[in-house]
């Protein structure tokens, strides 16, 4: 009797043991997660001071926080910030579901047929090599709208982590899987959905991941020209109508998003890995 | 589960990869009835784990005639089915995915496949884990969980490719005889490769030989035991010790090649 309650009195320590470790774990993250922003904010807020005290750079101090964070409100009334990150927004996610549509069929041809593979490497190394936005004047000339030339900017930039992430997850793919999957009586669509989706959906993500990192670097600078709305757009006014505040507001806006995008897709990530060793 | 088993006919079967690779096997002639377990055992490279991918559909033969119920074996079917070396389980899926997934690749409402899946986990013993990810089972378990998906799908044959091959010892023995003993329940054909004896008396109801390079089938020895069958049973030690000696022979060179190896040691010096 006094064994099996020593052995309970060990087995609830240890669990107490693990949970306290877990919360100071999670403690800690938090901890550095709030002291990273503060120095970078600290830092922030002390090139405003310096700029502030110099006499010859006085007019440029509506960069500092203070005059930025009263500009949100502002922003935010009369619907500048919603209405840029809605025109950006829907620029971004089809020009991502384009990259992504194309990217993985490309990628599975990629890591399936050898001649494919053979016959696509040096082109598509080389087009991915060109620099998005140099297809600007290009697809200002072949697209009728500067909407649809910004798409296609942010389709052309995105599609080759996708294809290339794809196509390196499916050549670590076991292939004892689809021997088995054969075995069992698994068509070609039962292969594609069962076996090579779910297997290779770290890597895919993977590469969607790296693909929002570049179409969020391509959106803001492909909006200067010719739109007259959007993240890059207003960032453009800000600067022509000299309202600083408003235009380091709208930076920080675009941080924000994409910081927020990128956690989505690393949690996404985390959601539908499974690798945790072979079996 | 209902099953039944499958008249084997398999006559003049030859294999090569390909025309300029040697023949892997040539002229193997196996006929087998109704839930017979055969085992072919033979030494590594005989050719015997290419015979059995023939068997499941899965490599076509070069030469000869392979008859399941007189229909010639083409593709995989849900009628035979293999079972590998390693378990090769999708780590994604839970067990009781794992085990569906050909009934789910054969079109199978949902809940007749469940009810089905069920049963087969239950076969195996793994009622407990029937929602576990695959990754968190141990070896042993996750090869039950590989003899649960091939059970599931009714299988006339069943094929094993050594799978037990890579087991500790105590759950090898317990699976060996779990196969043997759910196979004559539902009264299916099993077909196994092996190097191991032991396993090959403990699981046949005859032992194939194969031996030589291309390989062939030299010896076909019944194993008429009583079940269950215990390694330090008399008969069984008996049986294994007359298989050792036919192995043990077939796997000696023949007098040509022994004359041809005598005639190299000459040269070199070599005593």
């Amino acid at each position: 009797m006094n064994t099996n309650a020593a052995h309970t009195a060990v087995v609830v320590d240890a669990a107490l043991s693990e949970s306290t470790r877990a919360m100071k774990s999670a403690g800690r993250r938090m901890f550095n997660w709030v002291a990273g922003l503060s120095i970078l904010l600290a830092l922030w807020w002390f090139g405003a001071y310096l700029i502030e005290i110099n006499p010859s750079t006085r007019h440029f101090a509506d960069f500092g926080p203070v005059p930025t964070f009263q500009a949100f409100p502002v922003l935010w009334a009369d619907g500048t910030i919603q209405s840029a990150v809605s025109a950006s927004g829907y620029r971004l996610g089809v020009g991502l579901l384009i990259a992504i549509a194309v990217g993985i069929p490309i990628g599975i041809l990629m890591g399936r047929s050898r001649t494919f593979r053979e016959l696509s490497n040096s082109p598509f190394q080389l087009l991915r090599m060109i620099s998005p936005l140099s297809w600007e004047p290009i697809a200002v000339i072949v697209f009728l709208s500067w909407n649809h030339a910004i798409i296609f900017l942010i389709a052309i930039a995105s599609i080759w982590p996708v294809a290339f992430s794809t196509a390196a997850g499916l050549a670590k793919v076991d292939p004892a899987w689809f021997k088995v999957s054969r075995n069992l009586g698994a068509k070609p669509w039962h292969t594609l959905t069962q076996i090579i989706l779910p297997a290779i959906a770290f890597d895919i993500l993977t590469g969607i991941r790296a693909a929002l990192g570049v179409a969020w670097i391509v959106l803001v600078p492909a909006e200067f020209l010719g739109v007259t709305s959007g993240l890059g757009y207003s960032i453009e006014d800000a600067r022509e109508t000299l309202s600083y505040n408003h235009l380091t507001a709208m930076v920080l806006v675009i941080g924000v998003i994409g910081y927020m995008l990128d956690s989505t897709c690393a949690l996404a990530i985390k959601r539908f890995s499974w690798h945790r060793g072979a079996v | 589960m209902a099953a039944r088993g499958v008249n084997i006919r398999i006559e003049n079967l030859s294999h090569r990869y390909s025309s300029k690779s040697p023949v892997t096997f040539d002229r193997v002639n196996i006929a087998a009835e109704p839930g017979e377990s055969l085992v072919i055992i033979g030494r590594s490279g005989c050719g015997k784990s290419t015979l059995l991918h023939i068997v499941a559909g899965l490599l076509p033969p070069t030469n000869g005639t392979l008859l399941l119920d007189n229909v010639q074996v083409r593709a995989p079917s849900s009628r035979w089915v293999m079972m590998f070396q390693a378990p090769h389980l999708f780590p994604w899926m839970t067990v009781t995915r794992n085990v569906g997934i050909g009934l789910h690749f054969a079109g199978w409402p949902k809940k007749e496949m469940q009810e089905r899946v069920a049963e087969a986990i239950r076969l195996v013993n793994l009622e407990d884990y029937a929602n576990s990810n695959v990754q968190d089972l141990s070896g042993g378990q996750q090869q039950r969980v590989a003899l649960a998906r091939s059970l599931v799908m009714e299988p006339e044959l069943l094929l094993l490719d050594e799978p037990f091959s890579a087991l500790d010892a105590f759950t090898r023995t317990a699976l060996q005889r779990d196969v043997r003993s759910i196979a004559k329940q539902l009264g299916i054909n099993l077909m196994m490769v092996t190097h191991d004896i032991d396993e090959a008396v403990l699981m046949a109801d005859r032992a194939l030989v194969m031996a030589g390079s291309p390989g062939r089938i030299v010896h076909d020895l019944p194993v008429d035991l009583d079940d269950p069958r215990e390694r330090e049973d008399p008969l069984v030690q008996s049986t294994r010790a007359h298989l050792m000696q036919i192995f043990q022979d077939a796997a000696k060179p023949s007098p040509i090649r022994r004359n041809a190896a005598e005639a190299t040691t000459r040269l070199v010096g070599i005593t």
